[in-house]
């Protein structure tokens, strides 16, 4: 079989008409956003099947992007642990450094064809508008990056980076002055400018028809990684393994497994302190089927934070909350993966039973991110490592012959600094 | 001047409640021939108590309806003003309970004016949509208004609302077609609240080019039902002009600006609202 480059159009059930997984996603937004949505679906629905935007999107993937990305068996690390086979799909070496530029050249693209000139998008570590502000400059087109100010003080080289790239980064005060805040103002941004302006959402996130686009561009990377695993070990993975922040790396590999039912999908969030400790952004720690969460000694505190079904940012998802209903803070060494909510149809396929969700705390992360550099030569980013360290402390318990896939989504040089002061942290304690 | 509180003797009864309450409001504007008029306050800010007195001088000052803001984390729909004031409150330890705490002190000064509860959807799924409703209502609020809850998504909550003869407001905004003004004009309960500008809540110095025309839109659908214009009013010129096209006007970010860090914001605020009182 051999390896295809291509803009998955998998034709699932789902979303429903009105943007729902099950009872997930929808749209929750201002009145002003309602038939600007419309408008983005509709075009969108236009444009998935149409052969000449198709050509377009999958020939800018593969002569700008670098797709396909490579499959790489990580065969010291696996020796190592003594167990199963690891697998990495390599998004970490797509133009850019990570899967973002996957869903923001799919949308700027989409965005161009709407004759929207003006593109805003917010982001958290600056990976997204990194890409954004790429596929702005590729395109032509006017790009504004919305990021708290929190983010572009811990992430100041990508700030650089996107006004490399023309983009402008207006700094965000409100709030947390971090990734929401980001999301709240690129939204607040857009239904000021309903009509030339279009907003780049950077996962699998928001109202619909976002959560369905960005699946749709990021399940490339599943289709690629399916026929590569064929190709490399003649057969299926036994587990597919990706961090989930929004969740849009994570929803991209799966997508190419979801009907392998012999293929267990693994999310893995951000565990930060420990969830015990109430800072991390494990949303799915404390939820059960969507329900009521479980209950736990730490749940008498009202301001503890726990994943609940709610709405935030225009879907209906599973959201870290406090018993008041408001917005949790969240905590992650990653930048990319500190957001209180989550992608609506990883909440379906966890109801559903699909997939499963764990979580790895930020020392795991940061032991993950050590040992890739050190057996295989590749400097993780620090999301992509609380994927890896779930197959770390997978493969020892499994046999030779498991594999076990995990979706290397990023590359690490923008987090040498955080990695550098947690280094430093633990040697002087 | 000084702004005394009424004492419990002295409060007359509210002879009705919820929706009838909220149609007797705008029919008695329309009757003196003006629009209803009905600042927003946010609740808990820049604390309880002041707020408290903020809504008794808001009332006092000859407010028709008053638009009681419940704090929210993200409130995406407003801008810097109101983001503030929520921010303050939040941190000062507002929750839901404690709004409705606020709204049945005022009732029970004597303030009779409707209340609408104005707050984003999350914390009324944490609460519970039916138990929120049944509270507010407890707690002297005529209607709720929930900004990031579209028609098509809030069934529940509107019969939980229509249950208990409790308004569920509907938006209506420069973007919408002549579809969704129709499906807002059939889901309003109270009033329709046309969203005068595309944007975020915030003082504007002029009016937008064409509301009177929009507004006229909006009306062909109502059905009798009251159109209200807020976003970017600021002014009692603004109050007066849309006066001769609307049914009322919603003045929020300008009155919190106004008074939120005057040295009485209570003072500042029956002040403000007076002189939006071009008719008095």
């Amino acid at each position: 079989m051999s390896t295809q480059t291509g803009f998955e159009v998998a034709r699932p059930t789902l979303p429903d008409a009105r943007g729902k997984f099950g009872s997930y996603g929808g749209r929750f937004v201002p009145e002003t956003l309602m038939p600007v949505l419309d408008d983005v679906t509709e075009a969108y629905e236009e444009l998935r099947d149409d052969p000449g935007f198709r050509a377009e999107y999958e020939h800018l993937l593969k002569t700008y992007v670098g797709r396909p990305s490579p499959l790489t068996h990580a065969q010291r690390l696996s020796a190592h642990l003594g167990g199963a086979q690891i697998y990495l799909k390599r998004e970490d070496l797509l133009h850019t450094g990570a899967h973002k530029i996957n869903n923001a050249l799919g949308q700027a693209l989409l965005a161009k064809r709407m004759g929207k000139r003006r593109i805003i998008a917010e982001t958290g570590a600056g990976q997204h508008g990194v890409a954004t502000a790429t596929a702005c400059a590729l395109l032509g087109l006017e790009c504004v990056i919305y990021m708290g100010v929190v983010d572009m003080a811990r992430q100041a080289p990508n700030v650089f980076r996107m006004r490399l790239l023309g983009a402008e980064v207006r700094g965000v005060e409100s709030g947390t002055k971090t990734l929401k805040d980001a999301v709240n103002e690129a939204i607040r941004d857009w239904v000021a400018h309903p009509h030339d302006t279009y907003y780049i959402i950077g996962s699998a996130l928001g109202p619909h028809p976002y959560p369905l686009m960005c699946r749709d561009f990021q399940s490339v990377i599943g289709k690629e990684a399916r026929a590569q695993i064929l190709e490399q070990a003649g057969r299926l993975p036994d587990q597919v393994i990706a961090c989930v922040g929004g969740g849009s790396n994570a929803i991209g590999i799966f997508y190419g497994f979801l009907n392998d039912a012999s293929v267990q999908l693994i999310g893995v969030e951000a565990g930060g302190y420990g969830i015990e400790t109430g800072k991390h952004a494990a949303r799915f720690a404390y939820a059960e089927n969507g329900s009521e969460p479980l209950s736990r000694p730490t749940d008498c505190n009202p301001d503890f934070p726990r994943g609940k079904v709610g709405v935030f940012q225009g879907m209906k998802t599973v959201v870290l909350q406090n018993a008041d209903g408001q917005i949790a803070e969240t905590h992650s060494v990653s930048a990319g993966l500190d957001y209180a909510g989550v992608g609506p149809e990883h909440v379906y396929l966890r109801d559903i039973g699909r997939a499963e969700y764990t979580s790895a705390t930020d020392d795991e992360a940061l032991d993950a991110f050590h040992a890739l550099c050190k057996f295989e030569g590749i400097i993780p980013a620090l999301e992509s490592s609380h994927a890896v360290a779930e197959a770390i402390k997978r493969a020892p318990r499994l046999s030779r012959d498991h594999i076990l896939l995990v979706n290397l989504s990023g590359r690490g040089d923008k987090d040498l600094n955080t990695v550098l002061q947690a280094a430093q942290a633990q040697s002087e304690a | 001047m000084t702004i005394s509180i009424p004492s419990a003797e002295a409060r007359p009864q509210r002879s009705e409640a919820g929706l009838p309450a909220i149609a007797a409001a705008f029919a008695r504007a329309r009757a003196e021939g003006r629009p209803a008029l009905m600042p927003y306050w946010s609740l808990g800010y820049p604390d309880v108590e002041t707020s408290l007195c903020v809504i008794e001088a808001i009332a006092r000052a000859g407010a028709d309806l008053i638009e009681l803001g419940v704090p929210f984390s993200d409130p995406l729909a407003d801008g810097p003003v109101i983001q503030r004031a929520n921010q303050i409150a939040l941190e000062r330890g507002i929750t839901v309970s404690r709004c409705m705490q606020i709204a049945a002190r005022a009732r029970a000064s004597g303030v009779s004016a409707p209340f609408l509860a104005m707050g984003y959807l999350n914390p009324v799924i944490a609460y519970g949509e039916a138990r929120y409703v049944a509270d507010w209502q407890a707690a002297g609020a005529d209607g709720l208004i929930v900004p990031d809850l579209p028609p098509e998504e809030s069934d529940a909550l509107k019969r939980v609302c229509d249950e208990r003869a409790m308004a569920l407001v509907q938006f209506t905004a420069p973007t919408s077609t002549e579809a969704r003004i129709a499906i807002a004009a059939r889901y309003a309960t109270g009033f329709i609240y046309i969203v005068s500008v595309a944007g975020v809540t915030g003082a504007r110095d002029r009016l937008a080019e064409g509301l009177r025309d929009y507004v006229e839109r909006v009306k062909a659908h109502a059905t009798g039902k009251p159109v209200v214009v807020g976003f970017g009013i600021s002014k009692p010129e603004h109050v007066r002009e849309v006066g001769q096209f609307a049914d009322g006007v919603i003045v929020a970010s300008a009155l919190l600006r106004h008074a939120g860090d005057a040295p009485d914001p209570a003072r500042a605020a029956y002040e403000f609202v007076r002189s939006l009182r071009y008719w008095a």
